[in-house]
């Protein structure tokens, strides 16, 4: 452990106990307690005597009324360790158990195994407006969860028109926290929660909330906090959050870490584990349903990886039981952060689909796709003209991977720095 | 058990301006927070006490300061005489006790007038009942701030107690005039009243710990404290004074914590007419001192379930 570690986290775990209502019932009403209650000394006599003639073990827990408890490992062996400066993502599906590790990260419940050793103050936003109280009016409430998130009132008291002015409600700091819109509610959450300047903020989906524009302020906020040399660890589902404002990243898996490091690394692997990696997808057709019955990506090199600037082709076949006129077909081709990049359209061409009732399969042979290096999947629409019936969609199928190969650059190529490489001509001009 | 941690990437520098030295890291939180020579250390480990809990207190004094205010400020919010509520509630109890002890039931009193003998048990009493009931419920009514955010869970209810003493001091005050009215001196003794409101303040923060560590795990308290508390106006000496306890009783009496309280400010105002039994004062006072012990313990070493509990 380098002296810069500012958090350091060994084997933690965290178990809970589940209870299970024995006989199957998910509810005691009054009727079936009085019920357990009388029978009960008939029973236990009746186990006793099975017992002493030997007829018992029909039930694992003996009377088939008790309850069972099972053993929950919400995080297990989690470990990995965060540098002084590092903004860290912590990425997973729902229940990996990122926000239990947040809340044993803050102190708000222990860990039942491991370690974590921390250097420098912890503030921790897993919720916004913690605290708020509804009567109370927005100046109150300023103070109110400033003081709850661990700043002193001189403090708040000095932000306390910057707060102000970054949630925008001047004209309301008056009124009862109760009239505020959930716009202006959340806005005011975030702005004293901003303005918190502890050495390690931990942020916990607090985006998930707020308009374009809120989040958008979010991000800058956060991006400034990174920027002054603060230790961040930040939850969310939103990859393009994660990518852009962190650095490395932390997968949980069903409570444990499966990966930490390099950020767009990370959610590669969070993105292929929520959809296989597969660049064929197939179907059954569903008798007297137009579908799609296959997509299948055809790339330049094996393993469903393809160099960027080469030929790509693509297919599908499709299944109609009656001739559609005029069937539409597009597909997109999408980027890890789920941003469409290009739209392909088979209605714009001169050719026709779904002519005869069968089958049909359609070709789309793109000349050079200078795609830019990332994770890629397709999204296809199957429908009939504006106004029509959609058949089908398909999202997220046929990933697969682009890389730079044979070309080299002084600065390297990383996903975030673009979406499509175009082709274009330098030269200089004497003046 | 080490995650193979990929290799850090070449290609542009990170746009960070200052190379901080964490070996020179000054805690530049403001306000409250001490600046410290060395970053502030922490280490979390299952069932390990944190020595910091004492220093975390301090460091959250004020929200000590803050919960409080908030009690007392919701509760007269969108009221139409707001604040007075304050003072006009001790202020009709204390004329009915005028009306019905003084005039009505003309109990005798040895010079002192009978309101003010009742009146300054029921002070105590008041303040101990209130914040018994209110920091029961304390932690249980602030779920939400303890599944969301880290801070001494002592606070809420130690600001529930504190809540329930502004009350008090607003009745003391009443008090005062009530004594204005009957044209009652008291004596040299009522210096001590400020020890004897020391002493029911910890007699409520003791038993208010316990229970509101207790009504988290098993809701069922919730339900107890109202038994309690009407059991407690009788078995006190609200209603009478504790001399009518036969001598041979009056120890086992005393095991009672509030007893002592309430004998000792009806001797700090009343002018020495009620005598306080001093084995059974210092008994209670011990009472005191031992159920604080064990709620403090009993708070702190259920405190880190609270929100996986609650």
């Amino acid at each position: 452990m380098s002296s810069d570690t500012v958090i350091s986290v060994e084997n933690l775990g965290k178990l809970y106990t589940l209870n299970h209502r024995g006989n199957g019932q998910p509810y005691a009403t009054l009727r079936d307690v009085i019920a357990r209650t009388a029978v009960m000394p008939l029973k236990a006599v009746a186990t006793k005597f099975k017992a002493s003639v030997g007829l018992n073990g029909s039930h694992p827990q003996g009377s088939p009324f008790s309850n069972s408890v099972e053993d929950f490992w919400a995080l297990k062996n989690v470990s990995f360790e965060v540098k002084q400066g590092d903004v860290v993502g912590i990425i997973g599906r729902n229940g990996a158990g990122k926000s239990t590790l947040l809340k044993i990260l803050s102190r708000i419940t222990e860990p039942t195994e491991g370690r974590i050793y921390i250097k420098g103050r912890v503030a921790s936003l897993l919720e916004v407006g913690t605290g708020f109280h509804p009567e109370l009016t927005g100046r109150e409430n300023i103070y109110l969860n400033g003081s709850i998130l661990g700043m002193s009132r001189a403090e708040v008291k000095a932000k306390f028109d910057e707060i102000v002015a970054f949630a925008e409600i001047e004209k309301f700091l008056d009124t009862p926290v109760k009239r505020y819109s959930s716009g202006m509610y959340v806005r005011l959450a975030f702005a004293v929660a901003a303005h918190l300047e502890p050495e390690i903020l931990i942020i916990d989906e607090v985006l998930a909330v707020g308009d374009a524009e809120f989040q958008k302020k979010c991000l800058g906020k956060m991006q400034n906090v990174s920027h002054s040399g603060r230790t961040v660890l930040f939850v969310s589902h939103n990859m393009a959050a994660v990518t852009s404002l962190t650095r490395n990243a932390a997968l949980l898996q069903a409570g444990k870490c499966v990966f930490f490091g390099e950020t767009q690394e990370a959610v590669g692997k969070y993105l292929s584990s929520i959809q296989s990696q597969d660049s064929r997808y197939e179907a059954a057709p569903k008798p007297g349903v137009p579908s799609i019955t296959r997509a299948e990506v055809f790339c330049s090199q094996p393993s469903a990886v393809h160099e960027s600037g080469a030929p790509m082709r693509i297919e599908f076949d499709f299944y109609h039981p009656e001739p559609i006129p005029k069937a539409c077909l597009s597909f997109q081709i999408v980027n890890q952060t789920q941003v469409p990049v290009l739209h392909f359209r088979a209605f714009d061409h001169p050719v026709e689909i779904c002519r005869e009732s069968g089958t049909t399969t359609l070709v789309c042979q793109i000349p050079r796709l200078n795609l830019n290096v990332g994770q890629y999947s397709l999204t296809a629409y199957f429908s009939d003209p504006p106004g029509g019936q959609v058949y089908e969609v398909l999202e997220g199928v046929c990933q697969f991977s682009v890389v730079i190969l044979n070309r080299t650059s002084l600065w390297g190529w990383r996903t975030e720095n673009c979406t499509y490489h175009e082709e274009a001509e330098w030269t200089t001009r004497p003046n | 058990m080490n995650v193979p941690r990929a290799k850090p990437p070449t290609g542009y520098k990170r746009h960070i301006t200052t190379d901080v030295n964490p070996n020179q890291l000054v805690a530049t939180t403001g306000g409250s927070m001490p600046k410290f020579r060395k970053a502030h250390e922490l280490l979390i480990e299952p069932g390990r006490t944190e020595k910091n809990y004492w220093g975390d207190l301090w460091r959250y004094r004020e929200l000590f300061y803050i919960l409080a205010w908030r009690d007392i400020s919701v509760r007269y919010k969108q009221t139409a005489i707001g604040v007075l509520w304050a003072l006009l509630r001790p202020f009709l109890a204390m004329v009915i006790f005028v009306v019905v002890f003084g005039r009505i039931a003309k109990m005798p009193s040895n010079g002192i007038p009978y309101p003010i003998l009742v009146f300054s048990a029921m002070l105590p009493w008041q303040f101990f009942s209130s914040s018994l009931s209110e920091a029961s419920t304390s932690l249980v009514g602030n779920a939400n701030l303890i599944s969301k955010i880290y801070f001494p869970r002592l606070i809420i209810p130690a600001g529930a107690v504190i809540t329930s003493l502004v009350d008090f001091l607003i009745s003391a005050a009443l008090l005062g005039v009530l004594m204005i009215w009957l044209r009652f001196v008291p004596d040299w003794r009522l210096i001590t009243l400020p020890l004897f409101t020391l002493l029911a303040f910890l007699a409520a923060l003791g038993p208010g710990l316990l229970l509101a560590a207790l009504t988290v795990k098993f809701r069922d308290f919730r339900y107890v404290i109202p038994f309690i508390v009407q059991f407690g106006l009788f078995i006190s000496p609200v209603g009478f004074s504790s001399d009518v306890i036969p001598e041979n009783w009056r120890l086992v009496y005393s095991l009672n914590p509030i007893v002592g309280v309430i004998d000792g400010f009806r001797w700090a105002i009343c002018r020495g007419e009620a005598h306080i039994y001093a084995p059974g004062f210092i008994l209670s006072v011990g009472i005191v001192g031992l159920f604080l012990l064990i709620g403090i313990r009993y708070f702190r070493n259920t405190e880190k379930t609270f929100a996986d509990v609650i």
